[in-house]
């Protein structure tokens, strides 16, 4: 899992690096202004990323550049590195598998124990609200169709946890009509 | 909350031996953004279509601005209804036989307004509403998001103090849906009318200030976030 993630990180990278040389600093502020919904990049990150896609051959040093402050090294894509990216973009992803994360956990959990699991559903439901709310504001701002497909995503998963949390209400209330 | 401009408290409501609503009730200030929404059936529309004074609850009560609406006859509620109040719904049910400046005109002339004046405001909407190339199109010929666009301006030429609309984005895709929503938002904001909307979408349900949420024809106990 660990692996794949890395892997798209660095094919993002190399995205942004067919668009012209680049060093780790610009690639990071690059990366975490396309993704704003993203984990930003830590710096570490970045350059784990670039020593193995250069050891890989997809990145090479275009130049290095050592003033008065720290090193600078300027990371250009290479001709594999192009055909990788290219590989990258046409083959699909997998769809799930979508693990059981704490939401379901919690959810299960307070419904066997015999909680307010409803309650408990409700408060859910206002926090992604919340968050929904924010990233609707966030979408009418939004000046790109890059900027608007990257919150759309946000927004449909988003979405879908709030059908789920309907649907386990339902659920719960219809478990709760037939034990009573 | 200080004195809510709409009021509807304890409402039933039955179809036949179905309880539409059991107690439902729905408070709305100046100004505020409210969504209903509930599963299929839990009575998110006619508590809307009772609280806009369509149809008569058999029992509990609602004030707009302080007048109780039953002690209004027929005519007084459709005037209200007018004048006061502005109906979206979901698939825009605009008169068929009419032009899309007709429709939007329809309930300035039904006030007896001047017709010169009631057209020119008409148009003014439908150029608000990026529409006013479809003032000579008749309902069958424009696309689900034009008709709503439509139903709104007509919704809205009355300069209502509550606009109503029932699932106005249910039958629209995204992008359309999102454009709907920005101007009923943005016309509500900018003449301090309030908004009522029944929805399904969480979307929708997000951009409003406050949700009632309903269960079967009740409102479900509220839950601070």
């Amino acid at each position: 899992m660990c692996t794949v993630w890395t892997m798209a990180i660095g094919h993002v990278l190399l995205g942004i690096l067919e668009r012209g040389a680049a060093h780790g600093y610009d690639l990071k502020r690059i990366h975490d202004e396309r993704f704003p919904s993203a984990k930003p990049l830590a710096f570490g990150q970045v350059y784990t990323t670039l020593a193995k896609l250069a050891k890989d051959d997809l990145v090479e040093v275009a130049e290095t550049h050592q003033g008065g402050g720290p090193e600078r090294t300027t990371y250009a894509i290479t001709e594999a590195g192009a055909e990788s990216l290219r590989e990258w973009l046409a083959a699909t992803e997998s769809a799930g598998p979508y693990t059981a994360d704490e939401l379901v956990r919690k959810t299960v959990t307070s419904l066997l124990r015999g909680t307010d699991t409803r309650a408990f559903l409700q408060r859910q439901r206002n926090t992604h609200l919340a968050v929904m709310r924010d990233l609707v504001a966030a979408q009418v701002d939004a000046t790109t169709a890059a900027a608007s497909i990257e919150i759309d995503h946000t927004i449909f998963h988003l979405d879908a946890d709030l059908r789920w949390l309907e649907t386990a209400a339902e659920r719960v209330a219809a478990d709760r009509t037939r034990t009573a | 909350m200080s004195e809510p401009l709409l009021d509807a408290q304890s409402l039933r409501k039955s179809f036949g031996r179905t309880e539409a609503l059991r107690g439902a009730s729905l408070s709305v200030a100046t100004g505020e953004v409210v969504a209903i929404t509930g599963p299929s059936g839990s009575g998110k529309s006619t508590l809307f279509l009772c609280a806009a004074g369509v149809l008569r609850p058999e029992s509990g009560r609602v004030t707009y601005n302080g007048q109780l609406l039953d002690d209004l006859d027929e005519a007084d509620r459709s005037r209200l209804r007018r004048r006061d109040f502005g109906l979206v719904l979901q698939f825009g049910q605009l008169v068929p036989e009419l032009t899309a400046v007709q429709n939007v005109a329809l309930p300035l002339l039904l006030d007896r307004h001047d017709k010169a004046e009631s057209f020119t405001a008409a148009r003014g909407w439908l150029e608000r509403l990026d529409a006013l190339d479809l003032a000579d199109a008749r309902p069958g010929e424009m696309s689900g998001g034009e008709s709503q666009r439509v139903a709104i301006a007509r919704a809205l030429v009355s300069g209502p103090r509550v606009i109503f609309a029932d699932e106005p984005t249910g039958a629209l895709d995204t992008v359309n849906s999102e454009r709907v929503l920005q101007v009923l938002l943005q016309v509500a904001r900018e003449t301090s009318a309030s908004l009522v909307l029944v929805t399904h979408e969480n979307r929708v349900a997000a951009a409003a200030d406050r949700e009632v949420v309903l269960r079967d024809g009740c409102n479900e106990q509220h839950v601070d976030a």
